[in-house]
């Protein structure tokens, strides 16, 4: 465990040196609820991403470097209260993707760069089990490691002014849904009906670091009639 | 009770100190760019520190207002008429019913933020006022105003206004009037100073870097000498906050601001110190910006005297008020 200054407003603490998606994972979220538990003043915000946790706070409001540092030490020397529901890394949250043409313009060139058939894509993309690594770009914008290696694909060469709302994308070793229009880079095999981002749900996003996701084929009948 | 937007300047937005609390779902911590400045300008007309306020950008905006308030302003070199009168940053100033606020940007650019005695009383949406201009949730219908709008504004002015109509009394000149030429922010090293060449080192605190055309609330783009790693490679994403300097693979650093993203995959080579803040949300394109290094014990204790002085001046203000 390593904790060193992001600015003077936040610290860094790296939990694991290196990225191994389930251990690395386990271990941020555990050191994750001993912070939140810990409560520690002038904390505004705990950010858990990869293989670290940014922690935010109002410099107005906390003492010395060093004393965050000791409060911080401290919490994560604690022994946990039971697992939140969330974030316990167990939920397994489904996701329906219609896979079909015209919300797949990259799924051809996806195929391609594998030496697989798009149907083979489909099935191996909705096969897997992903696990939320950190939520970020946009409000609600997770980054699911777990995809088949042969599914790796470069990010386009010039990244797209706007992707649509829903879209499921790989971008190199990752997937991810744009949880809203926006420009982006990643090569797009699909579209969910479900709201990655939601301001009348509470918590908004769908995703938090950890959650583990499955994609389940849908027609697009069933994307159509699915329930806004 | 509300404010009628006569004329909305070309970014004008409604902001409060910022949205915290989701930043682990990738919400922005958004907020007055510079919160320092909006905290000044609540004081002097009353208002709890994190009322929304306004965050005005460029052109002119005219406001009416249908009751009698306070107002006040800090930032760049704009021009602020009440009526026909001046109002200085830092004085708080008394607007009567059908008397027009003006403020008039520099042609230079900048920012600069306006309190209302009150506050500007929009819904909270995930905890704050501030408009996510990127998300288009919060503030004003989740947008910057346009002519013709009309604000509400909350009722809770917390003192007989019977002042004379511009206060004698001010905040000190240096929170209240941030715009510098060509400034010097100090700051700290940042996690990955040590994947910078020396030269890349040395040249981030000996050079002057000229700001970019593409610059906005997310970040200024820096123009200056590339910035060289000692090797090259992905990194994988980290937490990233407001006033990191991250360097992308050209080597031009762009200092993040307010609306930026809650995490970024490329190197942070150091930090703007949170006391410098208020003068880098006045950068602007064609300004140009030098790097001091402070160790990070000079930097809290910088933050530490402000936060002294503001205790001072928030109490100084309230006798004025009673």
């Amino acid at each position: 465990m390593r904790i060193e200054p992001l600015g003077d407003s936040a610290l860094l603490v790296h939990v694991v040196e290196i990225f191994e998606t389930e251990q690395s994972l386990d271990a941020v979220l555990r050191a994750t609820r001993q912070l939140e538990t810990a409560r520690i003043r002038g904390v505004l915000d705990l950010v858990p991403a990869y293989t670290t946790i940014g922690i935010f706070f109002d410099p107005a409001q906390t003492g010395t470097f060093d004393e965050i540092r000791t409060s911080i030490e401290s919490a994560l020397q604690t022994s946990l209260e039971p697992a939140r529901p969330r974030a316990d890394g167990n939920t397994i949250i489904e996701v329906p993707v219609c896979y079909e043409d015209e919300f797949a313009p990259d799924l051809d060139e996806v195929a391609r760069h594998a030496a697989l058939s798009p149907d083979e894509v489909v099935r191996r993309h909705s096969e897997a089990t992903y696990r939320v690594s950190c939520v970020g770009f946009t409000p609600g914008f997770g980054y699911l490691s777990g995809l088949p290696p042969k599914l790796a694909t470069p990010r386009r060469a010039s990244p797209r002014k706007e992707v649509p709302i829903g879209a499921v994308a790989i971008g190199g070793t990752q997937t991810g849904i744009y949880p809203r229009k926006s420009p982006g880079g990643w090569n797009i095999i699909g579209r969910t009906p479900l709201r990655l981002f939601d301001l009348d749900r509470n918590p908004p996003a769908l995703f938090h670091t950890g959650d583990r996701v499955r994609f389940r084929k849908i027609s697009r009948a069933e994307f159509d009639s699915f329930p806004a | 009770m509300k404010v009628l937007v006569r004329s909305a300047g070309f970014l004008t937005s409604v902001q409060d100190l910022g949205r915290t609390g989701f930043r682990e779902s990738g919400v922005s911590m958004g907020g007055a760019l510079d919160t320092h400045a909006l905290r000044v300008a609540n004081v002097l007309v009353g208002n709890d520190e994190n009322a929304a306020g306004l965050e005005a950008t460029l052109g002119t905006l005219r406001l009416r207002f249908d009751d009698d308030r306070l107002v006040a302003w800090c930032g760049g070199a704009f021009s602020v008429r009440i009526a026909d009168e001046n109002l200085l940053a830092g004085h708080a100033g008394l607007v009567t019913k059908n008397d027009d606020l003006t403020i008039t940007a520099p042609n230079s650019g900048g920012r600069a933020w306006l309190a209302v005695s009150g506050g500007i009383d929009v819904p909270l949406v995930l905890g704050s006022r501030s408009t996510d201009l990127r998300g288009n949730f919060g503030g004003f219908n989740g947008r910057s105003l346009c002519d013709g709008d009309e604000l509400p504004l909350s009722n809770k002015q917390r003192f007989q206004i019977n002042a004379p109509r511009i206060s004698e009394w001010s905040a000190p000149a240096t929170w209240t009037a941030t715009d510098r030429n060509d400034p010097i922010l100090r700051i700290v090293t940042g996690a990955d100073w040590d994947r910078f060449t020396p030269e890349a080192q040395q040249a981030l605190v000996t050079t002057a870097f000229a700001i970019a055309p593409d610059s906005d609330r997310m970040g200024a783009r820096l123009a200056g000498p590339e910035l060289q790693r000692v090797a090259p490679g992905d990194l994988l994403s980290e937490p990233v906050v407001p006033g990191t300097l991250q360097v992308p693979p050209n080597g031009q650093p762009i200092l993040l601001l307010g609306d930026c993203q809650t995490i970024g995959g490329y190197p942070k080579i150091a930090h703007v110190t949170t006391v410098d803040l208020p003068i880098a949300a006045q950068l602007w394109p064609g300004d140009h910006v030098r790097f001091n290094q402070v160790t990070f014990s000079e930097a809290r204790q910088l933050l530490r005297e402000r936060e002294k002085d503001f205790a001072v001046f928030r109490a100084g203000v309230g006798l004025h008020l009673e």
